[in-house]
């Protein structure tokens, strides 16, 4: 563990930028605070690369089935009504969500499309 | 200027014609119809709900690799792409990175330069937003379409050959039947990344690089930095946007400034680019493999199958047209610009073979007349162009009745001409050669109805 420990440790930059990422506000005290455990968090799973795994192949799923395809048939689907039937806000038959959160430039704030 | 060299690479995207959506059995047939009224939990990206693989978006993505000469994956798996955007319900977008199903292809263009690609892949499009000063809109009909992704490598180093590639691949995309790659309806996008170097093969060499093979020099060297041009939904405007970011980033580096990676939109009023933001890096999007969906496996049988159904493509049209009907170059492209006047060409060369008609006089009729083939038959081509065959009408009294004829019974037509769509004489001349059944001399017709529509 010790050895491992100086690579995984997170700074506060990283932190806040996967944060951005995940479009997550934190507050000061998380950005604190949240280094020092997301670090912890990540030398616990560290262990894994322990493992011999060279001979291993990489597993994307679980269920061991390929191809499973459909015909090009359109089928039901729900109508204007369900569909808006989550949305907190809509407007002309469309949902609604927030003005931009950043002026504009890059992501939106997308909490609120549908009722939490 | 000529001291440096643009470097473009391509990112065409287009939405496929199936009828049902990349991963749902929605109507992918979402254009002008009732917002919200094409959804389900998949493609509103409700908890629980699983995607299910449109096999016909998966064939006609290997159509369009196959006609770009690239190699199919023997394994392709889609992944997941991470960003927040409320036109994404899901929080990503289901793409392929890792395992697209189509690589290495390449496509000529008419000065036989070799445009690479680098990869043809699979993936589904997004809801369509409506900004408002309250918020913003959102219509889910569109979430989910099959959308196929053609990446070429920084190939372009003007924007000629941008515009050539992309018509090649409108062209393509209708051939192949897959999408009817309408840019205005937002069928077809265009994605441009843009940058200059110093053009090595001029001027006094850099230490570093004299001792290096000249023409080594030029390939290995590519900017350390590109402006992606994004969302941008008109092809003029793409090729102004090029066009001015060329000038602004040589300006830019003559005054000794550093360019950097940025993604910049197009302002139609000022006639220039802007920024819009820094490029997340490619790692931001945390691409990952979908989970919910297996493995593709693909057959090689299959591949061979779907190769041996593909129709003869526009460019091998045009080449065959030249050298098995000696017609000119010009023509033979021109001829083979659509399917449905490839089809009209080959089908009065089939006919003139029999009536003594050569393919260059059909090839001629077509070029300059410019028949209304949905209304003049291939056969009626080949016979007036023998023409002076008994039965063609020549004498202008007749034509000027058949003009007028045609006048009364198109009024739409002759009230667009009148709006200054000048085009719409040829609906005006199919309908003198309808009521003729094809027997009106339609050079003779044109000018006749132009006398009249002037007089008017
Ligand atoms: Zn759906």
């Amino acid at each position: 563990m010790k050895l491992t420990k100086d690579k995984v440790r997170l700074g506060q930059d990283k932190v806040k930028h996967v944060a951005k990422l995940a479009n997550l506000p934190l507050s000061s005290e998380e950005e604190e605070k949240y280094p020092e455990q997301l670090s912890k968090i990540l030398e616990y799973v560290e262990q894994l690369n322990k493992v011999d795994t060279s001979n291993v192949e990489p597993t994307f799923n679980v269920s061991g089935q390929s191809n499973v395809v459909r015909v090009d048939k359109v089928g039901e689907c729900l109508n204007q009504e369900e569909a808006l039937s989550n949305a907190p806000k809509k407007e002309n038959a469309r949902l609604q969500t927030p003005e931009r959160s950043d002026g504009g430039q890059g992501f939106f704030v997308t909490k609120g499309v549908f009722a939490e | 200027m000529n001291k440096y060299q643009p470097v473009i690479g391509l990112e065409v995207h287009v939405e496929l014609n199936t009828k049902s959506k990349m991963f749902c059995r929605c109507s992918a047939d979402y254009f002008g119809k009732e917002p919200n009224t094409h959804t389900c939990p998949v493609c509103l990206g409700l908890p629980g709900a699983l995607p299910y693989i449109n096999q016909q978006a998966i064939d006609d993505c290997i159509k369009i690799g196959l006609a770009l000469n690239c190699q199919i994956a023997e394994k392709s798996l889609f992944e997941r792409k991470n960003y927040f955007y409320p036109d994404l319900p899901k929080g990503y977008q289901i793409s392929q990175y890792r395992w697209p199903l189509c690589t290495n292809g390449k496509l000529m263009i008419d000065d036989g330069k070799i445009i690479r690609i680098n990869r043809v892949h699979q993936e589904e499009d997004t809801g369509k937003l409506t900004h408002t000063k309250d918020g913003t809109l959102i219509d889910f009909n569109r979430s989910g379409v099959p959308l196929v992704e053609i990446v070429t490598e920084p190939d372009f180093t003007n924007v000629e050959e941008v515009r050539e590639y992309a018509k090649k691949l409108q062209q393509l995309f209708r051939y192949l039947d897959v999408s009817n790659a309408d840019m205005e309806r937002g069928d077809m996008r265009l994605e441009a990344n843009v940058s200059v170097k110093r053009q090595a093969a001029e001027g006094p060499l850099l230490r570093h690089e004299a001792s290096e093979p000249r023409q080594r020099r030029g390939e290995s060297e590519l900017p350390n930095y590109r402006v992606e041009l994004k969302n941008i939904n008109s092809f003029r405007f793409m090729v102004a946007a090029i066009e001015h970011e060329i000038k602004r980033q040589i300006t830019e580096i003559e005054a000794g400034k550093k360019l950097t990676q940025e993604t910049r939109g197009w302002n139609e009023d000022k006639k220039c680019t802007y920024l819009q933001r820094s490029k997340e890096e490619a790692h931001d999007y945390r691409y990952f493999p979908e989970p919910d969906l297996p493995e593709l496996i693909l057959n090689p049988k299959k591949i061979q199958q779907i190769k041996s159904s593909l129709p003869e493509l526009p460019w091998d049209k045009a080449k065959r047209y030249q050298n098995e009907f000696g017609i000119k170059k010009a023509d033979a492209k021109i001829l083979s610009e659509s399917k449905e006047v490839a089809e009209f060409f080959e089908e009065a060369v089939e006919h003139g073979k029999k009536h003594q008609v050569a393919p260059q006089d059909i090839a001629n009729y077509i070029v300059n007349q410019k028949p209304d083939i949905t209304s003049v038959l291939p056969t009626q081509a080949v016979e007036e162009i023998k023409g002076k065959k008994v039965g063609v009408i020549e004498d202008l009294k007749e034509l000027e009745k058949l003009a007028k004829k045609s006048m009364e019974e198109n009024q739409k037509a002759l009230e667009d001409y009148k709006k200054g769509k000048t085009e719409a004489i040829q609906v005006l001349i199919g309908g003198v050669m309808k009521i003729s059944s094809g027997k009106a001399d339609s050079r003779k017709v044109k000018e006749v109805l132009e006398k009249l529509l002037k007089s008017k």
